[in-house]
């Protein structure tokens, strides 16, 4: 009941999203046809607006977008006058899809064991290693992450292409830079999960009846102390999932990431709000997903 | 805080993973651990699989480094070079620009007749040219295609390219024709096609660049059949009928424009490269990082490669420099006060050392230059403007009403935000508060706010680039015409305009090219809307030892049909 009420309020939501958007396209100063350039009459710059539906009043244009998105239709871009949005999102979130795909596995897959391993070493020297990697990764942005590892493994070593995406060996670069730094994120939010679940009764209790501390920790603990990574890891995944930015144009990688900042630059109006819609539904469905999986981790959460 | 002074409560000891088990349990929790890692890499094989970076393409036999993603590669449509250097090897026109020195030879039209008084062509077309597809190019299809960029509603930004087309401007503006009192229509643009093979074209002027204009992107002929088809998605749906030397593989959009030889070429025994990759690169980290690691063969444009590595880079061999029709400038607002007096005008032009600016920020060899139009075009000579004359500019100043600069209102100088435009700007205001006592602010915008401020004349200073788009000046002066769409500077000179139409409608070399150099003493000598800093210079990057067929020109032109890889 709870599930479908949220999922009832999904529709809604991106429309009040949508409306946002727009409205905030239509504040920023400068058109998708302002270019260094001008047309070559005040005609044709007329007729390209009038093509797309500019001359219209901002909420006749909104109008028009969301009976087309109702039908199915996203509309043309406006940068990439041969491309529809859904061209440009059907050839990038493929690629954008994979690759946070596979940096969201690898920053949990680094992440969770790092934090457990800190928690349950905790105030050794283990636990302060396992705390400086975290934080070292999370302090060393993509920006300084992803070309040191293309100085180091790509230029120095030559051992993995610089750019692209072509191959399977194309993607461990983009993959590692992305992931890292949400590793150390992860490893942290576990860490400290760990930390307080091992201060409950329960635990104690578990240890009191004899039980190792290998079954301790993985069959009592980890259940409830993971949960702060759960909850994490719908944003997470939204935002991995939608492509970054900074990573697919260092390694010129042909996601979705890039269009997220650019459309918005480039007053590509269609391009952003479809990009939006998009990020949004993701992001609504995952969360939904997340409290989902929290009901069945932890018992005692109960959803009315 | 001492040591440990957040460890409040007292902390569980140190749990111990995997002691005091027995061995049953050891193989239990081994089994779990298994099973999870099993998972996750099951998992990230999974979206390996799923993300398509297994493709199985053939390498390219040329990979190019092109500059930012094409916004189309509808020949009509384009505006920028790093677009037309694709389009030009995918669609021709009646002429194309071959050579060294790229000059315009025979494309789709064999031969052609100029009548006496040059303006009225004749083109006879090849009967061996046809479509990708197996159609064959008619005369048809180039009154089709031209019609078609002059339509407002195409939205052809460059369709003043066929202006000078009997008609074309009339029915592309949508004047009223004064004889019939009704609007210009198709038919009234001066192309005809004789027969299936013979175009005739009707100029308003004997335009001495009629044939090199031919080359130009807009005046290709584009598939009539194709485009009605598919709509503005026509160039997404293969197999698109091509008829220059390649034909379009696949367009990915950030990923790369794929080009293969065009077998139904007219000139197919000369196209050198099968595949060509052209890389949609905007990082110049990532386009130096492709080209050293030897996964691109070219570089095509100086703004790939980082600023800072210049000093270094420029003295390789594989570094080739040459001037080129692009001019750096910056605009006045003439419409704002204090800026709208000559004087001050003139004052801010005599107080720049272009010599030093170029020499302390852009690195490559550019021109500093006092005048606008590049050299080099025919018989042209451009005239000298104002040099470095600080005494001068503090005198005019003075006249002025602002004798040290004492009670010069605030202004400020407007440009995009970009590395090298901030730090001409850091320049220019050191450079006018030393030298004229004046304090500017430096304002930077997001390229759209930025074009959009200047054509709406929002500005009192404005950083400035252009480039040439064919090889003759007034590409580079008709742009200051009253009411052109690219002065964005409020000035306006009849006697300007006249001097250019008069010039464009000259039929002797000499006398025209004194007629332009009148215009352009009037825009940087009399007048000065605009002050010119350098000239651009081109910069490719190629090894020649392993690339071939590549000459460096004035256009910056470079026909992908004769580049490719050495054999060994």
């Amino acid at each position: 009941m709870y599930f479908a009420k949220r999922l009832a309020f999904l529709l809604p939501l991106l429309l009040l999203i949508s409306v946002l958007a727009f409205a905030l396209l239509k504040l920023a100063p400068g058109g998708p046809f302002d270019k260094e350039r001008a047309p070559a009459t005040a005609e044709i710059k007329r007729a390209i607006e009038a093509k797309y539906h500019l001359d219209e009043s901002w909420w006749q244009q909104y109008c028009r977008y969301i009976g087309g998105v109702l039908r199915g239709d996203f509309g043309p871009s406006f940068k990439y006058r041969n491309h529809t949005v859904t061209d440009i999102i059907a050839q990038g979130l493929p690629v954008s899809v994979a690759l946070g795909g596979m940096a969201f596995a690898l920053s949990l897959g680094i992440g969770i064991p790092l934090g457990f391993w800190s928690a349950a070493r905790r105030g050794q020297w283990g636990d302060y290693t396992g705390s400086f990697l975290a934080i070292l990764a999370v302090c060393v942005p993509a920006l300084v992450v992803g070309p040191l590892l293309v100085m180091g493994l790509a230029i120095q070593w030559r051992l993995l292409p610089v750019a692209l995406w072509t191959s399977p060996a194309h993607v461990i670069l983009p993959t590692l830079t992305l992931g890292l730094y949400f590793s150390g994120r992860v490893a942290r939010l576990m860490r400290e999960g760990m930390l307080t679940t091992l201060h409950e009764h329960y635990i104690t209790t578990a240890r009191a009846k004899g039980l190792d501390d290998t079954t301790v920790l993985l069959k009592h603990a980890l259940r409830i102390a993971i949960l702060p990574v759960v909850s994490y890891s719908g944003p997470l995944l939204a935002d991995l999932l939608t492509g970054s930015f900074i990573v697919e144009n260092l390694f010129q990688i042909p996601g979705i990431g890039v269009f997220m900042v650019n459309s918005s630059l480039n007053r590509d109006y269609p391009m952003v709000i479809g990009l939006v819609l998009l990020y949004a539904t993701l992001l609504l469905v995952l969360n939904l997903i997340v409290d989902v999986g929290y009901s069945y981790l932890d018992r005692r959460v109960k959803y009315e | 805080m001492p040591p440990h002074a957040n460890a409040s409560g007292p902390a569980p000891e140190a749990f111990c993973l995997g002691r005091r088990k027995t061995q049953g349990e050891r193989h239990k929790g081994h089994n779990r651990w298994c099973t999870a890692a099993f998972f996750f890499f099951a998992f990230s094989f999974f979206l390996l699989a799923l993300s398509g970076c297994t493709r199985s393409e053939p390498p390219a036999d040329l990979t190019v480094i092109n500059g930012a993603e094409p916004d189309s590669l509808d020949p009509a449509i384009i505006s920028t070079q790093t677009e037309m250097r694709i389009v030009k090897a995918l669609f021709e026109g009646l002429t194309r620009l071959e050579g060294k020195n790229a000059t315009a030879e025979p494309a789709i039209a064999h031969r052609w007749d100029m009548s006496p008084d040059g303006a009225v062509y004749t083109f006879h077309l090849r009967t061996n040219a046809f479509w990708s597809t197996g159609q064959s190019i008619t005369a048809e299809d180039f009154v089709w295609s031209w019609r078609r960029a002059l339509a407002p509603e195409t939205g052809a930004e460059y369709a003043s390219q066929l202006f000078f087309i009997k008609g074309a401007e009339d029915y592309s503006t949508g004047k009223t024709n004064a004889a019939t009192g009704k609007p210009f229509t198709p038919e009234d643009v001066a192309v005809r096609a004789l027969d299936p093979h013979t175009l005739r074209v009707e100029l308003i002027g004997p335009a001495a660049f009629f044939l090199d204009l031919c080359a130009f992107p807009t005046l290709a002929a584009v598939p009539r059949f194709w485009i009605e088809k598919h709509g503005d998605r026509w160039l997404l749906a293969p197999p698109v009928p091509c008829n220059g030397a390649y034909t379009l593989e696949f367009w990915r959009l950030n990923d790369r424009v794929r080009l293969r030889r065009n077998p139904l070429h007219w000139d197919v025994a000369n196209i050198r490269s099968e595949l060509v990759d052209f890389l949609p690169i905007k990082s110049s980290t990532t386009a130096l990082n492709l080209y050293e690691t030897g996964a691109a063969d070219v570089i095509w444009d100086k703004n790939l490669v980082p600023n800072e590595l210049m000093d270094v880079l420029g003295k390789r061999p594989d570094c080739h420099k040459f001037d080129y029709l692009g001019t750096y400038f910056f605009r006045f607002n003439v419409k704002r006060k204090p800026f709208s007096d000559v004087r001050v005008r003139k004052a801010f032009a005599l107080a720049v050392d272009r010599k030093q600016l170029a020499a302390k920020i852009v690195r490559s060899g550019e021109t500093p230059t006092s005048h606008f139009t590049p050299k080099g075009m025919g018989v042209y000579e451009p005239p000298e403007g104002w040099g470095y004359d600080p005494d001068q500019a503090r005198k005019l100043l003075a006249e002025a009403g602002f004798p040290g600069g004492k009670d010069f209102p605030p202004f400020h100088y407007l440009f995009k935000t970009d590395k090298l435009d901030e730090q001409v700007g850091v320049e220019l205001q050191e450079i006018w508060r030393k030298e004229l006592g004046v304090k500017m602010e430096l304002r930077a915008m997001e390229p759209k706010v930025y074009y959009s401020a200047q054509s709406a004349l929002d500005y009192d200073l404005s950083r400035s680039s252009w480039i040439g788009d064919y090889n003759d000046p007034n590409t580079f002066l008709d742009m200051f015409m009253t009411g052109n769409g690219n002065n964005r500077t409020g000035w306006s000179n009849p006697a300007y305009d006249e001097l250019i139409r008069t010039a464009n409608l000259q039929t002797d070399p000499k006398k025209r090219a004194a007629l332009l150099r009148q215009a352009e003493t009037l825009l940087i000598r009399d007048d000065l809307p605009i002050v010119p800093l350098w000239f651009y210079a081109g910069v490719n990057f190629y090894d020649p030892k392993k690339i071939e067929g590549i000459h460096a020109n004035l256009l910056d032109e470079h026909p992908i049909h004769t580049i490719a890889r050495k054999k060994n």
